[in-house]
């Protein structure tokens, strides 16, 4: 079962469970992240499931799809290289703890 | 029957659907610790809809990648999760409710999540007709599964986006599809006269036999009481071995109704979702609430509301008052064609179109007002969407030319 770590915008820290082949959204949602609205349920339409990869794990991850990097234009919080939108992170043994900031402007 | 003692703290939500599985989460994220009850008439555990003329009717989906959340987070949440449990009345008085079975269950919050049933098609004859199909619950899907195959004809009463959405799907699965809509075109209500001619050019390159401005006076049946053709008022039949009618939504309001609590196309709710009963709330397709945009009252059919009213009363429950202030948006996929909308048209005095809708599948329709742009429907251009938002959410006064000039980005004119 990989772990995901969350880190809000405060610091504190939530670990959440999440079953192989589910999304870093998907744990997220299933644990009550705050912050991780994930209005359209990981269709890559909403845009609402921003976070920023730590930079330890970002090597880690395949690329953004085309469609993520256009999307992760619209997000609240400005993108930086380590911008994500969580659902597309399918999770792993590979990617277990991965830690993942929540951004602060996003409710 | 068990009769619940009347002091309580529990919050009693009906309807399992989208908004009610968004607020019993949002409720406990909100810090409420107490008891909360959902309860709704479906089995199983609360489901996204969207993927029912989707990936789920399309088989790409299965039921359970339809969870809102993961089953064990009810049971982490210590929510009491009533399913395939109908409530059948409100007591506003004694502050209860009562059950299919008799019980009642007492409440200091009750959040009515009722959402909404398929319009059906008044005509005799098709309620019993085993091939006539409505398409809101998965239960819709299995009943209609073992004649959604390829080779089947596919008759499709309604060119909204439920009805094209399943047209779309059943090209795919390589169904003999027909729409029939009774307006001079497609997505009427909803969209300008130009997206509406993208959508027919584009199912009818997909092979979909479009008919707008026809329509329908009756059904022929066969002898096992399905229907085997739907008769259009130019005389003409179009055989079909099923039937999807897509005619819109009718919102859920009886129980409201019942209870004395307005209702006027929806819940009558005011901006932090409550009722004038302070002790009921209402969140979702089945509310009519305050139009921040545009003044008056509104009902809104998406999930983005849904989700939205769904935080703003788990705030209001929880004693901090947080009005619904998102800007509306909605998305739909029919083939590779992903439509994204923002804001809501309704009222605009010009539309501007960014690229073009006679070719191809990929164009931006801005929708001004006044000169200010007031809503957008981007096809296949997340980015021209995330900037459409931003121009929406700013309400910016942009020149039509500069909306149309291809050769500069949306991301300039914010
Ligand atoms: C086929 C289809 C495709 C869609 N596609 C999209 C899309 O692409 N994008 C988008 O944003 N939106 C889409 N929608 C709309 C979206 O699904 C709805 O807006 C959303 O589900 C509304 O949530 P709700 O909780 O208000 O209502 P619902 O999800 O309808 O849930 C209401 C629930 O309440 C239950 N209920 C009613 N009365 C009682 C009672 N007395 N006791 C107990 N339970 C009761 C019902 O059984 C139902 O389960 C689509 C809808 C459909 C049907
Ligand atoms: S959940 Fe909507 S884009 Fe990720």
């Amino acid at each position: 079962m990989p772990r995901v770590v969350f880190v809000r915008p405060d610091g504190t820290k939530q670990e959440a469970d999440a079953s192989d082949g589910a999304s870093v959204m998907q744990a997220a949602t299933a644990n009550l992240v705050p912050g991780i609205v994930a209005e359209c349920g990981g269709e890559l339409s909403c845009a609402t499931c921003h976070v920023f990869v730590d930079e330890q794990w970002l090597g880690a991850l395949p690329a953004r799809s085309e469609d993520e990097e256009e999307m992760l234009e619209a997000t609240s919080e400005e993108p930086t290289d380590a911008s994500r939108l969580c659902c597309q992170i399918t999770l792993d043994a590979s990617l277990d703890g991965i830690v993942v900031h929540i951004p602060k402007t996003q409710k | 029957m068990h009769i619940e003692p009347t002091a309580t703290d529990r919050i009693v939500v009906v309807g399992g659907g989208q908004a009610g599985a968004d607020f019993v989460a949002a409720l406990r994220m909100a810090g409420h610790q107490g008891p909360v009850t959902l309860v709704g008439a479906e089995p199983g555990y609360p489901y996204a809809r969207p993927p029912l003329s989707k990936a789920y009717l399309s088989g790409k989906a299965t039921a359970e990648d339809l969870y809102i959340r993961p089953p064990a987070m009810y049971e982490q949440q210590g929510i009491d999760l009533r399913t395939g449990t109908r409530v059948t009345a409100i007591d506003r008085t004694a502050r209860h409710v009562v059950l299919a079975d008799g019980e009642r269950l007492s409440y200091a919050h009750l959040v009515l999540a009722t959402g909404g049933r398929a319009r059906r098609l008044p005509a005799p004859g098709l309620d019993a007709a085993p091939n006539v199909h409505y398409l809101r619950t998965l239960a819709d899907v299995a009943a209609m599964r073992h004649r959604f195959v390829p080779g089947a004809r596919l008759a499709v009463v309604g060119g909204g986006y439920v009805g094209l959405e399943v047209a779309a799907v059943a090209r795919q699965v390589g169904l003999d599809v027909t729409v029939l809509e009774a307006l001079p075109r497609v997505l009427a209500r909803v969209t300008a006269p130009q997206v509406s001619a993208f959508y027919q050019r584009v199912h009818t390159e997909e092979g979909v036999d479009i008919r707008v401005d026809t329509a329908v006076t009756g059904f022929a049946f066969a002898s096992d009481g399905s229907v085997a053709a739907v008769e259009l008022k130019s005389g003409e039949r179009i055989d079909a071995d099923l039937v999807l009618v897509g005619i819109g939504l009718v919102p859920d309001t009886e129980l409201a109704e019942q209870a004395g609590l307005a209702v006027d196309n929806g819940i009558v709710v005011d901006e932090y979702c409550r009722t004038e009963d302070p002790a009921v709330l209402a969140i979702g397709d089945c509310t009519s609430h305050p139009c921040g945009e545009h003044g008056g009252r509104r009902r809104l059919e998406s999930v983005p509301n849904a989700s939205e009213q769904a935080r703003v009363a788990a705030a209001t429950v929880t004693g901090s008052l947080q009005p619904y202030t998102a800007i509306p948006w909605f998305w739909s996929d029919q083939y590779d064609v992903k439509l994204q909308t923002t804001g809501l048209s309704t009222g605009y005095d010009e539309v501007v179109i960014r690229g073009t809708t006679e070719t191809g599948r990929s164009f931006a329709a801005f929708y001004l007002k006044d000169g200010l742009v007031r809503a957008a429907d981007v096809v296949c251009s997340p980015r021209d969407f995330t900037a459409a938002r931003k121009l929406v959410a700013a309400r910016a006064r942009v020149a039509p030319e500069a909306l149309r000039d291809l050769s500069v980005p949306l991301k300039q004119l914010l």
